[in-house]
């Protein structure tokens, strides 16, 4: 009897736990990532390339020993799985993947599919959001782990959530001037969403530590801040915030800026699952049960921050789940019994996240002020008043926003713009966020070039 | 008017075909109710290719198509936006040698239609359209085509017929339709009721089952047309293209997209939604290569199909019932309607109020497929092509 | 505040393998593991010009996922810069 072909895309924390779980029970999953090694984001390597030479601890800070326990799973597993690295998987046909690897068409069947495609930044523009020099804050973790880079001599950091905190804290501990670090959330929301918090006590401390550390520094930490907007004529050259009702200006000349993740879905939506507003998260996420079954696709599980954010260790967590699903579906016997732990720990993250989200809400309020020739699609150029007009003339529903103003049909695909242009939307109409729906996937979910597309065909 | 279920027209259908026929209506002083499930203008009229061309046509359909074309040149006036028509020209090349033959005997049976085509040879192409693909051995081109945008236009329509006074019921699923003395009665899943003299069935990929509510049978096969369109690049690909055999279409719009499509993807029972195939993606990619080879290195973003109707010859219906006085046809256009669509309204209009119309669509009468009949030839011998059906590019039997 | 050349500063891992590599025909320098969006923002303030507003961009999100920092080899083939690494001899050539 063969064995059912198992494959997980994504290779960060909650893929590779899955691939290991299904190594342990005699299983050979395929796993696939378009990044050259595993990590995912947060666990990110260097490139392979000889001469970087920063320790874990330089590169992960407080969750070193995590990352090293995780790339040495993956040591442990490599021979027991078909690891395809820098494979963009853009499509999916009932029962394969497409996947474009070093510029090919490849199909990979599968049986049973694990997604843990994980989350990018989510974004709210201002006015000047455009301007070279201003990135994300994951982009400025990345310049920094991957590249060993700074976005900038002097930067601004900017949205909210423990990323803000965390990346300026980073970007100080290497030197860098960091010209301010500017919250629209109040700088007590941790505090006061203390309860939630005490589900995970080690992390609540380090994230009021990273603020501490910052202010020991003299860098100026401002909460509770309306950001107004970047200047510059070719690159960003200040950002200027409203702080109790007065104008604040921090000259920088590169300025990090998130509120918050958003989980990458369109893999699984294309693949069939069912998907449901969360309003904790404030985004729509694939439906799930315990284990990441997917609601709607039978055979689709569904693991890490690609199905609501959850973080690492979670994401470590909801991987063993998965996998565990996959082997409960497959009805087999099995040795040990993590999952009933796994599960336990992952209600206490539950909560600890609850916390985290209610503390750090994505900024919804801004969306209804941002001035109407503030860009909201930065791939087609379509305006904040554009959105509007379609709103005012009847257009209730983010696609049909999009088929009328091109909102979300750029190359990004919606990625960016989607989350702010929903609420750009409903602010507009006076509805809630969820009742304007949200942008639909296509393939391929990232572009692929035609040539590529025509694969064998040419 | 609003509030009142009675009107002189009923249309059951909000794509461009309905609306169009609506608006028309609406501009003559008749009342009008048009049913639309969904949202108007967004299924197969507002997803289509967006190809605007006269060219390659059955013969059955030139009439209509040179009406709609005149149509398509006053748009701004009639609907509010020109939705973005650009004439560019269309080419319909041949890939082989038997491909020459199809566009000869078809430049010849239109000669006398006052299309102004024109027949290209591979010099002729050489030195006017360099671009294109050491395949390509003729071509013919129609002058006046071209390519619009039917995100835009199709929701116009609808938005102009109301304008105009006509009553646009959107999330209206039409359930049932009966005749009884001269009055139609439609209900829909709400519980309503609509009556009115006179009936359009511009119900679509579903038109089949309006048809066979009155005793007309027509075999309608749901077709999903599979378009892709990329990023934006340089804008150098003026005309509009088709192939001999209709399975692969393209253009290039000013904002740089280009936007081409082949083949069909699938739908669901029922055909409400509709998904893209990867392996079809695949082919119309090799196949766009192979025409436009300028074209490798652009990357695809987006993916989408529709769900049209395609009839047993290839050309639609249009006209009025062969059993029911007062109702009167629109639909199974074979994934080619859109730019039918503001002349079938204008012509459904005639017939309505007038009786008659100017216009000759004698060889586009429901009768042709009465009692399981597959339609007659309409043009002079054209390669069949039913598996590589002829999306935009009519006439194979 | 003034630019001072690139956009981009090491911080960092300075001690790696130096690659050379052209940028729109002029001869440039990278070192062994930087991605085409650090090569270049090291030493420009700008990737690319953006289609509809003719503005310059520098990427945004460094993963992929925003293609705001698209340029091309010497073939007219893309390159998404900030997930495409230098190679040696690599001629890269950038929308202007």
């Amino acid at each position: 009897m063969s064995q059912p072909r198992i494959v997980i895309v994504g290779a960060g924390p909650a893929g590779v736990r899955a691939a290991e779980r299904l190594v342990d029970h005699g299983f050979r999953p395929i796993l696939l990532d378009e990044a050259p090694r595993v990590g995912g984001r947060i666990y990110q390597q260097a490139p392979e390339a000889a001469g970087f030479r920063r320790s874990a601890k330089a590169l992960y800070g407080f969750e070193a020993g995590k990352a090293e326990r995780l790339f040495a799973t993956h040591e442990r597993i490599r021979e027991s799985i078909e690891h395809r690295a820098g494979a963009l998987v853009f499509d999916v046909a009932d029962d394969r993947l497409i996947a474009l690897i070093e510029g090919k068409r490849h199909e990979i069947g599968f049986d049973r599919l694990i997604l843990a495609p994980g989350a990018m930044d989510r974004v709210m523009p201002l006015p000047g959001w455009t301007l070279p020099g201003v990135f994300t804050l994951g982009a400025a973790q990345i310049a920094l782990k991957h590249q060993g880079c700074a976005i900038g001599h002097h930067v601004a950091f900017l949205g909210a959530g423990p990323l803000l905190y965390l990346t300026a804290y980073q970007y100080a501990k290497a030197g860098v001037t960091v010209a301010a670090v500017v919250s629209s959330a109040s700088l007590y929301s941790l505090a006061g969403n203390l309860l939630g918090l005490a589900a995970q006590p080690a992390t609540a401390a380090k994230g009021m530590a990273y603020l501490a550390k910052l202010r020991s520094w003299g860098i100026p930490v401002i909460g509770a801040a309306r950001p107004s907007r970047l200047l510059g004529r070719d690159t960003v050259e200040a950002l200027e915030v409203l702080v109790d009702g007065r104008i604040r200006t921090t000259p920088c000349d590169a300025v990090a800026l998130g509120y918050g993740l958003n989980s990458e879905t369109q893999l699984a939506e294309l693949c069939g699952a069912r998907f449901a507003y969360d309003r904790d998260q404030q985004q729509w996420i694939p439906e799930i049960d315990a284990y990441g079954r997917s609601v709607g696709r039978e055979g689709l599980y569904l693991a890490g921050d690609g199905a609501g954010i959850g973080g690492a260790d979670a994401a470590e967590l909801r991987g063993v789940l998965a996998a565990e699903a996959v082997l409960q579906d497959l009805d087999l016997p099995r040795r040990d019994d993590n999952a009933d732990s796994a599960l336990r720990q992952l209600t206490r993250w539950r909560q600890f996240r609850g916390a985290l989200d209610r503390a750090f809400p994505f900024p919804r309020q801004l969306a209804k002020d941002l001035p109407d020739e503030t860009i909201l699609c930065r791939c087609e150029n379509v305006t904040t008043g554009e959105v509007r007009s379609a709103a005012d003339r009847g257009l209730r529903e983010i696609n049909r926003v999009k088929a009328a103003t091109r909102l979300g049909m750029g190359r990004c695909q919606g990625r960016i713009c989607g989350p702010a242009g929903a609420e750009v939307l409903a602010a507009r109409l006076g509805v809630s966020v969820d009742s304007v729906g949200r942008l639909r996937a296509q393939p391929p979910i990232k572009p692929v070039p035609i040539a590529a597309l025509a694969g064998a065909h040419e | 008017m609003s509030g009142s279920r009675h009107a002189d027209v009923i249309v059951i259908g909000g794509g461009i075909i309905g609306c169009s026929t609506a608006l028309h209506l609406a501009k003559m002083h008749r009342s009008v109710i048009l049913l639309e499930r969904d949202q108007a203008g967004v299924r197969a009229s507002g997803v289509n290719f967006g190809g605007v061309r006269q060219h390659g046509r059955a013969l059955a359909e030139i009439p209509l198509s040179m009406r709609a074309r005149r149509i398509w040149a006053d748009l701004a006036n009639l609907i509010g936006t020109d939705g973005e028509f650009m004439v560019t020209g269309h080419l319909r090349l041949a890939r082989k040698e038997s491909d020459i033959a199809v566009l000869q005997s078809h430049f010849k049976a239109v000669s006398e239609c006052g299309l102004g085509l024109e027949f290209l040879d591979r010099s002729d192409i050489d030195r006017r359209f360099p671009w294109l693909g050491p395949d390509i051995i003729a071509a013919t081109h129609c002058p006046t085509d071209g390519q619009a945008n039917p995100r835009l236009v199709s929701p116009a329509f609808g938005m102009a017929a109301r304008r105009a006074g006509a009553t646009l019921v959107e999330g209206a699923e039409v359930i049932r339709a009966v005749e009884d003395g001269g009055v139609f009665t439609v209900s829909t899943r709400d519980g309503l009721t609509y009556e009115a003299p006179n009936l359009v069935n511009a119900a679509g990929a579903w038109a089949d089952t309006v048809a066979d509510w009155f005793g007309e049978r027509v075999t309608l096969k749901p077709e999903v047309p599979q378009v892709m369109v990329t990023e934006p690049a340089p804008y150098r690909y003026g005309p509009v293209l088709g192939v001999v055999g209709g399975d692969l279409y393209f253009r290039q719009i000013p904002r740089g997209n280009v936007i081409f499509g082949g083949g069909e993807g699938r739908t669901e029972p029922g055909h409400n939604r509709s998904r893209p195939l990867p392996e079809i993606a695949s082919r119309t990619a090799a196949e766009a290569c192979r025409i436009v080879p300028g074209i490798r290195n652009l990357n695809v973003i987006r993916t989408w199909t529709g769900v049209d109707g395609d009839t047993p010859d290839g050309s639609p219906v249009v006209g009025p019932s062969t059993t029911t006085p007062g109702l009167f046809h629109g639909f199974g256009f074979c994934g080619h309607g859109f730019q039918l669509g503001p002349g079938v309204g204008a012509v459904l209009a005639d017939l309505i109020v007038d009786g008659k119309s100017d216009t000759d669509i004698h060889g586009l009468g429901v009768a042709r497929f009465v009692g399981g009949g597959q339609g007659t030839a309409m043009t002079v011998a054209e390669e069949a092509h039913r598996t590589a059906p002829a999306v935009n590019d009519a006439g194979s039997d | 505040m003034a630019r001072q050349d690139g956009l981009f500063r090491r911080v960092a891992e300075r001690d790696r393998r130096r690659i050379a590599f052209t940028l729109d025909g002029e001869p440039a320098e990278a070192l062994d593991g930087d991605t085409l969006l650090t090569a270049i923002l090291l030493i420009r303030d700008r990737l690319r010009i953006a289609e509809f507003t003719e503005a310059p961009r520098a990427g945004f999100c460094l993963m992929g996922a925003c293609q705001d920092c698209w340029v091309a080899d010497a073939g007219g083939a893309p390159l998404r810069a900030c997930t495409t690494m230098v190679t040696g001899g690599m001629a890269i050539v950038t929308r202007k």
